[in-house]
């Protein structure tokens, strides 16, 4: 039963960035096509901008797929490009191509973004078809259930479920105060 | 801001069987051990659904404020998401509200929910009522959880604070216990 504690820790599946001695870590679990998602997306990018080497970031997935038709198919495109090393460039272009209009998730927008990064399209429309990745997806979301998360995003500071206001100041102080307990 | 819960919302323990967390009246709510009243509603504008038709396998109660309000669409489609792994430990899962049944159709619609959403319309709340799960002073249901064995016993509840998604953790694990007494956990 949850107890808003992260389950599983983070491990070597998940995607990390910054040090494994960092005396903070925030894992976000997130869905491409969420407009909260996307709202917390450049607040999430300022705080690993203005914390560096003292955070910790992890992205899990956790697609509403019913609600979010492109969400499932955006997950498994940054998985794919996480094999070739590139999932943190393919989830920032998920986020900022938003802007671009309504139909930035559809698969040849998502084709065109492996494209961007020097990916083989070809190789991503067959992981898709394939679902190549759909059960590595799966496996975020069933963890974020049991970790308690009940909408996106949801964050998780040091393990520990964190309900608290995530717009800047406060989702810094937050992590500076749990860097601070450390 | 997204609907979230707030701190320890899904973390009632089933030793007691659901707990009476701050914000939540999951002690007013009919308990474990006792037998689920049987029901029958609309759930769609000329099918109606009888509780006592799924005896046999376990059943999810979801009784949830009303259709549309942000938090319950995120609830439910939660749920819709989740439902394969509902399935798969045999239960079936009943979303209830006073909403009426075209109402539901639409939001079914809307949010491509798979699973049935009863409209305890007439007599409004009646059904909520008979599980200790209405909120007089709205005239809605609480956003309580309920899970049935296949006997029709209540084996767990849980009342949620009516602004706050219980998520789902809560119902896996009590669907869990039905299959493992001894309560091992899975995740």
């Amino acid at each position: 039963m949850s107890d808003g504690q992260l389950k599983p820790a983070v491990n070597e599946r998940d995607h990390v960035e910054g040090p494994e001695d960092a005396p903070v870590t925030l894992v976000e679990y997130g869905d491409y096509e969420c407009p909260h998602c996307a709202r917390a997306y450049p607040i999430v990018k300022e705080i690993r901008e203005r914390m560096g080497d003292r955070l910790r970031f992890v992205y899990r997935n956790f697609p509403l797929r019913e609600a979010h038709p492109h969400a499932e198919h955006a997950a498994e495109a940054a998985e794919w490009a996480g094999e070739s090393g590139k999932f943190w460039e393919m989830h920032g272009a998920l986020f900022e191509h938003r802007s671009d209009g309504p139909d930035w998730l559809d698969d040849d927008r998502l084709l065109q973004y492996a494209s961007d990064l020097g990916l083989d399209p070809n190789d991503l429309e067959r992981a898709l078809m394939e679902e190549r990745y759909r059960s590595r997806v799966r496996t975020d979301f069933m963890s974020g259930v049991r970790s308690g998360v009940n909408g996106t995003p949801t964050f998780f500071i040091n393990g520990q479920r964190y309900d608290g206001n995530w717009d800047l100041p406060e989702l810094l102080d937050a992590l500076e105060g749990a860097g601070a307990a450390r | 801001m997204s609907a979230k819960a707030e701190a320890g919302s899904t973390q009632q323990s089933r030793k007691n069987g659901g707990g009476k967390k701050a914000g939540g009246h999951t002690e007013k709510l009919l308990q474990p051990g006792t037998e689920a009243p049987d029901f029958t509603l609309n759930s769609t504008p000329d099918q109606t659904v009888s509780l006592s038709e799924f005896r046999g396998q376990p059943v999810i109660l979801a009784f949830y404020p009303a259709d549309w309000s942000p938090v319950c669409g995120d609830q439910m489609s939660l749920y819709n998401e989740i439902l394969p792994e509902f399935h798969k430990l045999g239960a079936e899962l009943l979303g209830i509200s006073v909403d009426g049944s075209w109402c539901h159709a639409a939001f079914k619609d809307a949010r491509n929910l798979q699973f049935p959403l009863l409209a305890d319309f007439e007599p409004k709340g009646e059904v909520c009522r008979m599980y200790g799960a209405y909120r007089d002073e709205e005239g809605v249901a609480e956003r309580a959880l309920f899970v049935i064995d296949k006997d029709g016993k209540i084996t767990w509840c849980y009342c949620s604070p009516v602004g706050v998604n219980p998520g789902a953790d809560g119902i896996l694990s009590a669907l869990e216990d039905l299959h493992e007494p001894a309560g091992k956990e899975s995740a």
